[in-house]
């Protein structure tokens, strides 16, 4: 519960709906080649929280910074200045051990290039984050990413190796995959983006439905519009600024 | 069962290098091959130099402390010619005290056995036939300690005692008598007694064949002139190679001269070092060369799999599990080439032994592969195969995973 008077008190809390955040940011910036002549300030100072369980879309102009921001959050790369909570926690100052475990803990990914591990089987690539995170792959792991794959259609593909399945397949086994720990962020840098429409009519279709039933949060970048308006919420980044955020109701 | 029971570092270690295959081959071929050579090169050096210490040695002391008098001449005589040495022109003389340099022989650390010689030159006689010989008194338990007399054996036993006589079985032939017969002996100094010949020894020299001829101390002392004395004290030692740490020792101790084989025989040491650096070269040059071959090759590995490194950092793998990755790819490569090294090196053995045999049919070396030469070459085969994979896994580590995504 916020009171109002020291928001800096609670920032794992969103002010406006009083939903816990998942991620929240104050000021946020990236540059690149610092101390070298062709540094560049990529994002400059964003101001961003996202609710547990919110849908949302990220959108913007090619080079206007979607995919840095999406690896800053994914704790993938340290911001320059400012500050990220992710799951309530300040990620100022961990090292990269503590933002490994974070990352393992609450965050799944899926890439626009589906990047399984090819030499991996598909029902391997999704017990993945599994074996990192418990050491060795437990009955319990298969049984999960054996439910994954039957919910993406993919049940009787389970021991193709990546290569051998369509590009609308891999990135299927890439939401399984991102599933797999029942994270509760999904970060997806264009997972349609090289997909033909209905494929990707489908892909998005799951991302919806898995956000529906268990409540991760997913921020979703895309540059298809139909997409992007049925989302929650569409956060617009412009040259490495936030341009607008719509805020759509939430379903109940 | 579908699920893979490695833990997660050995299952993707496992799998990148089952899926760079041919880059895999082709380190494995490296460090087997050069086990292999390794392996096979030290146990070829270690028998031979063993075999070729082993005949130095099967007729020779350790060390051998000589009275003090005979060494100062033959130190001041040293680089003038052998004839000079030749003992002929020299009185015999006994050891001073020689019972209690024995004694002190005893208590040196590293001595395993003492036995007094009594030796100098006499002729054996048999009809018409004269030779000359070389007279070793001895006392036959102390001896058979330092020269293995027993396996030398042709015919009769090492029995001295009383008139016996135990001669070589060149000298045997050449004065044509046997097991049984007499010989007729005669010293320098002109005393003169018949022995009973009781056995005939073959030591593996013809010379020695030849010229060696055992008795009793007693005997040897009576001939040769030299009551209650000894003219040399043969010591054998534990590690052959500290034999002349013992002489030095036993030198300052008892005043004496005191040489080790190792004196005695400096060339063939000098051959013997000069044998073991170029095969420490050798060994050097290979292992820094089949490390160079799988560091190149991961670091290859560890540009290829930049986009694999990227997801599973993605998917929340430390850098430093990453890191465990690649030296276990490492680790896996030098280990199971040093086994199949070893197998190699095995087989190389059997070859050759069946193709190189001396003159007389005998193999030149044994098959055996000695377990300690193995072991600590797959030893190092394991942790060349680490610290060669050092490289390429901090690289790996090091690597920016959103470099590595965006690819
Ligand atoms: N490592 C880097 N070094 C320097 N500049 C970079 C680096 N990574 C990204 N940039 C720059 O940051 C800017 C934003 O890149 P980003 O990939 O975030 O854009 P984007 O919005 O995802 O574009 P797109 O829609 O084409 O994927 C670009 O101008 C890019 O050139
Ligand atoms: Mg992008």
């Amino acid at each position: 519960m916020t009171s109002g008077m020291t928001s800096n008190m609670t920032p794992g809390v969103n002010k406006a709906t009083g939903k816990p955040a998942i991620i929240s940011m104050r000021n946020l910036r990236k540059s690149y080649g610092i101390g070298t002549p062709v540094e560049t300030e990529v994002l400059h100072g964003i101001d961003v929280e996202l609710a547990e369980g919110e849908f949302c879309a990220l959108i913007g102009p090619s080079g206007s910074g979607k995919s840095t921001l999406l690896n800053l959050i994914g704790l993938l790369e340290p911001p320059t200045a400012g500050e990220l909570s992710v799951a309530g926690q300040s990620t100022t100052g961990l090292n990269e051990q503590a933002l490994t475990v974070l990352r393992g803990r609450h965050i799944g990914f899926v890439f626009q290039f589906h990047h399984l591990l090819p030499a991996f089987t598909a029902l391997e690539n999704v017990m993945m984050p599994a074996i990192i995170a418990h050491g060795v792959a437990t009955a319990q792991d298969e049984a999960v990413a054996h439910d994954l794959l039957a919910r993406v259609g993919l049940a009787s593909h389970e021991y193709k190796k990546a290569g051998q399945l369509s590009g609308g397949q891999q990135q299927r086994v890439a939401i399984a995959r991102a599933l797999s720990l029942s994270p509760r962020l999904i970060l997806a840098d264009e997972p349609t983006g090289n997909l033909d429409t209905h494929t990707a009519d489908d892909i998005f279709a799951l991302l919806r439905e898995f956000n529906r039933e268990r409540g991760s949060a997913c921020l979703i970048v895309t540059h298809d519009p139909r997409l992007a308006a049925r989302c929650d919420r569409r956060i617009e980044l412009v040259d490495g600024r936030l341009a607008a955020s719509t805020s759509v109701a939430e379903p109940a | 069962m579908a699920r893979p029971r490695l833990p997660f570092e050995f299952l993707v270690a496992l799998r990148f290098l089952r899926e760079g295959r041919m880059q895999t081959a082709l380190i494995l071929l490296g460090v087997t091959g050069g086990v292999a050579v390794i392996v096979f090169l030290s146990q070829l050096i270690a028998q031979l130099q063993s075999t070729i210490i082993d005949r130095v040695l099967g007729s020779q002391a350790h060390v051998v402390v000589r009275p003090l008098e005979e060494v100062n001449l033959r130190a001041r005589t040293d680089a003038a010619s052998t004839a000079v040495i030749e003992p002929r022109a020299q009185r015999l003389r006994s050891i001073d005290q020689w019972e209690a340099i024995v004694k002190l022989a005893e208590d040196q650390p590293g001595v395993v056995a003492v036995s007094p010689v009594v030796s100098g030159p006499a002729f054996a006689l048999r009809g018409r036939a004269s030779k000359s010989v070389a007279l070793l008194g001895i006392e036959p338990d102390r001896y058979r300690r330092i020269v293995k007399m027993d396996t030398y054996m042709v015919r009769g036993k090492f029995q001295v005692e009383g008139t016996n006589a135990i001669i070589g079985t060149e000298l045997a032939k050449d004065l044509g008598v046997t097991v049984g017969d007499k010989v007729f002996l005669r010293a320098a100094g002109g005393r003169d007694e018949l022995l009973q010949v009781t056995g005939l020894f073959d030591i593996g020299n013809k010379d020695l064949n030849r010229r060696w001829v055992f008795t009793t101390m007693k005997l040897a002392q009576s001939l040769l002139d030299l009551p209650g004395g000894v003219s040399n004290i043969d010591i054998t030692v534990t590690d052959i190679f500290e034999a002349s740490q013992v002489a030095a020792r036993l030198q300052a101790g008892s005043g004496m001269t005191v040489d080790s084989w190792m004196t005695t025989n400096s060339q063939l040491l000098a051959a013997l070092r000069n044998q073991s650096v170029s095969n420490n070269l050798i060994r050097s040059f290979v292992i820094i060369i089949v490390a160079l071959g799988i560091s190149s090759v991961l670091v290859v590995s560890v540009v290829q799999k930049q986009k694999e490194i990227g997801i599973l950092r993605a998917m929340g793998t430390s850098s430093n599990r990453i890191m465990g990755v690649f030296l276990l790819q490492g680790a896996l490569v030098g280990f199971v080439g040093a086994l199949s090294g070893v197998g190699l090196a095995w087989a190389l053995l059997q070859i050759f032994s069946t193709i190189y045999r001396t003159g007389d049919g005998a193999p030149i070396f044994e098959p055996q592969l000695d377990t300690g030469i193995a072991l600590s070459a797959a030893g190092i085969a394991l942790a060349v195969g680490v610290l060669a994979a050092l490289i390429p896994a901090r690289r790996a580590a090091k690597m920016d995973p959103v470099q590595a995504i965006r690819a």
